[in-house]
């Protein structure tokens, strides 16, 4: 039991997905993450002002209960499930994060620059983190769907319309990546 | 199917997202320098048995639980809204490292700044519902 501590390789973390994919499937349901953030818009009432928002969310209240779980789930495999948190990317990843002042890429999940205390005292850590909130809010509801609905559903069903958005994805974040991020971070 | 298998399948979702480190910003960065196999295994593995299973269920007629037939709805075709809405959404992943579904795992994970990334996530949909009327689709 000894390779539940370990980090997953993919060909464990992929088969599961498409597993996730299917037991929803079956629940004659679709796996689609990105519609719960439409969903929370109309619980906050956002209906009144933007018609949009006026539908029935409450049938889709299976896909809050989903990312409920998603996040206990989160919180058991962190807490009792992992029991060394660093990331073992590539050294050349390591290295050029090193470039940018990111002190000890891969020792936990996240880089402390970004989502540690410091940025949160700082006014730049907020906006950055604003920022890719609200491109992430408004591009994947203009894309019709996130990774989930596009890249695994989509692409698993052939549907064209996925495969531009998956392109669409990975423009912005080569641009991102390469072009924007050294600035910024 | 119970509201409770729901929560259960969710709780498989967030434990594979974390172990598999899916939500770590570092493998989405790393990803984006083509720099690991990791990501793109992890979802090419998922859609190549996804397609499998996706055709065997149209072939054979696949059912629900509950014994209905089960339908996939083919997406609207349009170009537009997909590239733009898609490369506006993958500057924000790769920023943020998180898509919708890590970014609750990572609230249960107890990463406190990630609920801005939520808030503003929830807000940016809200916009879009706002402007959409005026943007191409």
């Amino acid at each position: 039991m000894s390779w539940i501590y370990e980090p997953w390789p993919w060909y464990v973390a992929g088969p599961m997905i498409t597993g996730v994919m299917l037991l929803l499937i079956y629940a004659g349901k679709s796996f689609g993450v990105s519609a719960n953030l439409r969903s929370m818009c109309s619980i906050a009432g956002a209906g009144r002002w933007v018609d949009f928002f006026n539908f029935d969310w409450k049938k889709q209240s299976w896909n809050l209960l989903f990312i409920v779980g998603g996040a206990i789930g989160g919180f058991i495999a962190v807490n009792y499930l992992t029991p060394h948190e660093s990331v073992a990317i590539s050294e050349s990843t390591q290295a050029a994060l090193q470039e940018l002042g990111v002190e000890n890429p891969g020792s936990t999940f996240l880089p402390d620059k970004i989502f540690g205390a410091e940025a949160l005292s700082s006014f730049e850590g907020w906006i950055f983190l604003i920022v890719g909130g609200l491109l992430i809010g408004f591009g994947t509801r203009y894309a019709g769907g996130c990774t989930s609905g596009h890249a695994i559903s989509g692409l698993s069903n052939l549907q064209l319309p996925s495969l531009i958005a998956v392109v669409g994805f990975f423009i912005g974040g080569l641009i991102m990546t390469h072009l924007i991020l050294p600035f910024i971070l | 199917m119970k509201r409770v298998a729901y929560l259960a399948v969710g709780v498989i979702f967030g434990i594979v997202m974390s172990k598999a480190e899916i939500v770590s910003w570092y493998r989405i960065y790393e990803m984006f320098r083509f720099e690991s196999f990791h990501m793109y295994g992890v979802i090419g593995s998922a859609v190549i048995l996804g397609m499998i299973a996706v055709q065997l269920i149209k072939k054979k007629e696949g059912k629900t639980i509950k014994g209905e037939q089960i339908n996939f709805s083919d997406k609207n075709k349009s170009i537009p809204r997909y590239l733009i809405g898609g490369t506006l959404f993958g500057l924000g992943w790769a920023m943020t490292g998180a898509c919708p579904g890590p970014m609750f795992v990572l609230l249960g994970q107890g990463v406190a700044s990630i609920g801005i990334v939520i808030i503003s996530a929830v807000f940016g949909t809200f916009l879009y519902g706002a402007f959409r009327n005026k943007l191409p689709h």
